[in-house]
């Protein structure tokens, strides 16, 4: 409360957004770092409040987002009593956060603040915990500013080894079937230019993963798609192909390599990344590139010989061919049958001319997402990958849009996940935020159901969804919205979608039984994918 | 994979709560800690913690990647029992007259080296240094004569390379952030 007492005198110079929830306030600090680069912050109460926010600083953990959440604590000479609200919440979030940080004294403010500021941006991204003591908040004390950018016990990006840059370059250079695959460290290392140069010299393909998405403009002719268990066709069959395999900025999440005995055996692989704990965690590397990819891109990329692997990219247009055929052509140009969910994101991505940013809830609409939205503009991709969070997408989409105003911040969800932090509607209501929002509705927990009928029998426990009115709960939050469930109404329902001067629901009937494909089964070889 | 005993060395800044940050990384992973031992280092500020754990080296590597990589820890680096001296220190409590009534005890304690630090009417308390095996030896022996207490402490350890870099590696660390600053500056 003190906090919130001197914010009414900071009114005019600093905009507060109220959420309605302390997750969804972790998951908006996450929308807009993810989008703008900065470091997002969340003010949350104590005891509940802390405990509400917990599942945005696991998130932003797993998928390497600066956030400070700084969180309220009972006065100093509570703690360890149980006092009211009290909750250990640097115990709680040492494990999920980069830093967390108890301040007891108001002296150690100006240093606890910067500090955490650098942990959460420098390096390898992450969320920090600020858990502030209410003496703290209300003793006075001269303030004296404090910057940091040294920690001595912390090496936020390690030191460039010209022999690994040197091993790297001579592995590429003799490579005949070579293979990257980009994550998010490129965006996040903002080396999306340093990529494009290493690619192109080299000529190798490319894969994304799914945080890794909009590093490359999905049109370039060496993307070759998306990495991975709903991955594209190619991508996955060609790991197990390429005799070099270089990973940037990516940790080879088991949703990317399925089993990983049977992964990429055949090649040597190169790993750049800036966390050294990432290296060896998963996959072994032949040749490890530790530090800033920005750097070491180019380090590498001056070290290459021009070369063209015609034939090798070539091999990816069957695979490209054989996709179309089986998934892709029915999902997005389906001739009869109810609306696909692949179809509402490729006309939704066609429509903004692929220059939107794509915020995901989790689940099917994430999947659909990933695969058919296209990017042409780098940070443009925000969903919830390692933690894998329903509920992540508003949220988020909020906070995005905060984070990249002057742009369209398209946000698709299920109405699964979209029911998980749906009070969020009130944020927007009250900011006036600009969210188009497309809820691809198919009355069940579409992900689980796909399990279910694949893995489970048909057995649909607990799946199938009893739903509100969403346009009704929209429109009671003063958003416009409209429910499609006829094909022909799709297009203009999109454009007047976009048309609209401010937030939209867009709710589209889907098929209930529709499936993601391809699907790489967990745990199973990359190269062993469905098609349906 | 083969389980061996690896002695992990990690050096922290002394803050709160560093503790719980190693401990956790072994509990995800379902990791023993077989024995720890914390204490101040010979650097002013930074502390050491000796932890003892078995394992496979696949798993030790990740486990200290993933300590050192704590925003307060300095350095971790793991060892295996060839790589370095340890020691761990025992105490026995054990009834008095058992010494009264024979030698078997004095016998004993100059057998394994130990010393006995306490007499008095109702018992005697003897230390002995040593390895494990050492100090279960012992314990072995007395069992016999009956032990009324026993206490063992977590191992300590010394590399067998030259010296302790930490110090080192902290000035260079600092030379180099002033050396960059400056770099900066102009």
């Amino acid at each position: 409360m003190p906090v919130y007492d001197c914010l009414y005198d900071y009114k005019e110079k600093l905009q507060h957004v109220l959420v309605r929830h302390e997750q969804g306030a972790a998951h908006a600090a996450q929308g807009y770092a993810r989008v703008s680069g900065e470091v997002g912050v969340c003010v949350v109460t104590s005891g509940p409040g802390a405990t509400n926010a917990i599942t945005g600083i696991g998130d932003a953990m797993l998928d390497s987002t600066p956030i400070v959440v700084i969180a309220g604590q009972v006065v100093s000479s509570l703690l360890g009593s149980d006092a009211f609200q009290e909750i250990d919440l640097v115990s709680l979030t040492q494990p999920i956060t980069k830093w967390s940080y108890q301040i007891r004294r108001a002296e150690d403010i100006p240093w606890a603040v910067a500090r955490a500021f650098y942990v959460a941006r420098s390096g390898r991204p992450g969320p920090v915990v600020l858990d502030f003591a209410k003496n703290a908040q209300i003793e006075k004390v001269a303030y004296e500013p404090c910057t940091i950018d040294y920690i001595r016990s912390y090496v936020p990006v390690p030191e460039m080894d010209p022999k690994a840059i040197a091993e790297a370059a001579a592995i590429i250079n003799s490579a005949k079937k070579p293979w990257a695959l980009v994550g998010q460290g490129v965006e996040l290392g903002e080396a999306q230019n340093e990529l494009v140069e290493f690619l192109e010299k080299a000529d190798i393909p490319a894969g994304c993963t799914l945080l890794g998405l909009s590093a490359l403009p999905s049109a370039h002719p060496l993307n070759k798609g998306m990495l991975g268990m709903h991955g594209n066709l190619g991508p996955n069959l060609k790991t197990n192909e390429c005799d070099v395999l270089i990973a940037i900025g990516m940790r080879f999440d088991d949703r990317v390599t399925g089993n990983l005995k049977t992964y990429a055996k055949q090649a040597k692989i190169i790993h750049f990344d800036i966390d050294p704990a990432e290296v060896d965690k998963n996959v072994k590397t032949t040749v490890a590139v530790l530090g800033d990819c920005k750097e070491t891109l180019a380090a590498v990329t001056e070290l290459l010989e021009k070369n063209n692997h015609r034939e090798w990219r070539d091999s990816f247009l069957p695979c490209e061919e054989k996709e179309y055929e089986a998934v892709v052509e029915k999902e997005i140009h389906p001739k009869e049958g109810q609306i696909t969910m692949g179809e509402v994101v490729h006309a939704v991505s066609e429509a903004t001319n692929h220059q939107a940013v794509l915020v995901t809830d989790v689940g099917q609409n994430q999947m659909f997402a990933a695969r058919y939205f296209k990017f042409s503009q780098k940070r443009s991709m925000v969903t919830s990958g390692g933690l894998g969070t329903m509920g992540f997408g508003l949220p988020a989409a909020i906070g995005a849009a905060f984070g990249a105003p002057n742009r369209t911040v398209c946000f698709f969800c299920g109405d699964g996940g979209l029911q998980m932090t749906i009070q969020e509607l009130g944020t927007i209501m009250e900011t006036g935020t600009n969210v188009k929002i497309i809820l691809l509705n198919n009355s069940f927990l579409g992900m689980v159901r796909q399990w279910q009928e694949l893995f489970f029998k048909e057995r649909y426990s607990n799946t199938p969804m009893i739903n509100p009115d969403f346009v009704k709960i929209a429109s009671a939050y003063g958003i416009k919205g409209r429910k499609v469930q006829q094909r022909e109404e799709l297009a203009g329902a999109i454009e007047e979608m976009l048309a609209t001067d401010g937030s939209y629901l867009l709710e589209v009937e889907v098929e209930q039984v529709g499936m993601v494909y391809p699907m790489v089964p967990a745990g199973d070889t990359v190269t062993n994918v469905m098609l349906g | 994979m083969d389980k061996t005993l690896y002695t992990l060395n990690v050096y922290s800044e002394n803050i709160a709560g560093i503790l719980n940050q190693i401990t956790t990384i072994f509990t995800r992973r379902q990791l023993n800690i077989e024995s720890l031992n914390v204490s101040a280092s010979s650097i002013k500020g930074i502390h050491k913690y000796t932890i003892t754990t078995c394992t496979d080296e696949d798993t030790i590597q990740k486990v200290t990647k993933q300590i050192e990589k704590r925003i307060d820890v300095v350095q971790a680096h793991y060892f295996t029992d060839d790589e370095i001296f340890f020691r761990e220190i025992a105490l026995y409590k054990i009834p008095t007259q058992e010494l009264l009534d024979s030698n078997r005890v004095e016998y004993i304690v100059s057998r394994h080296n130990a010393r006995i630090i306490e007499i008095n009417p109702t018992y005697m308390v003897i230390q002995k240094s040593g390895t494990t095996e050492e100090t279960q030896e012992l314990y072995d022996d007395l069992k016999e004569i009956g032990i009324l207490q026993f206490v063992r402490s977590g191992r300590i350890a010394i590399t067998k390379s030259c010296v302790e870099k930490l110090s080192e590696y902290l000035t260079e660390r600092e030379q180099k952030h002033i050396r960059s600053k400056k770099n900066c500056e102009e």
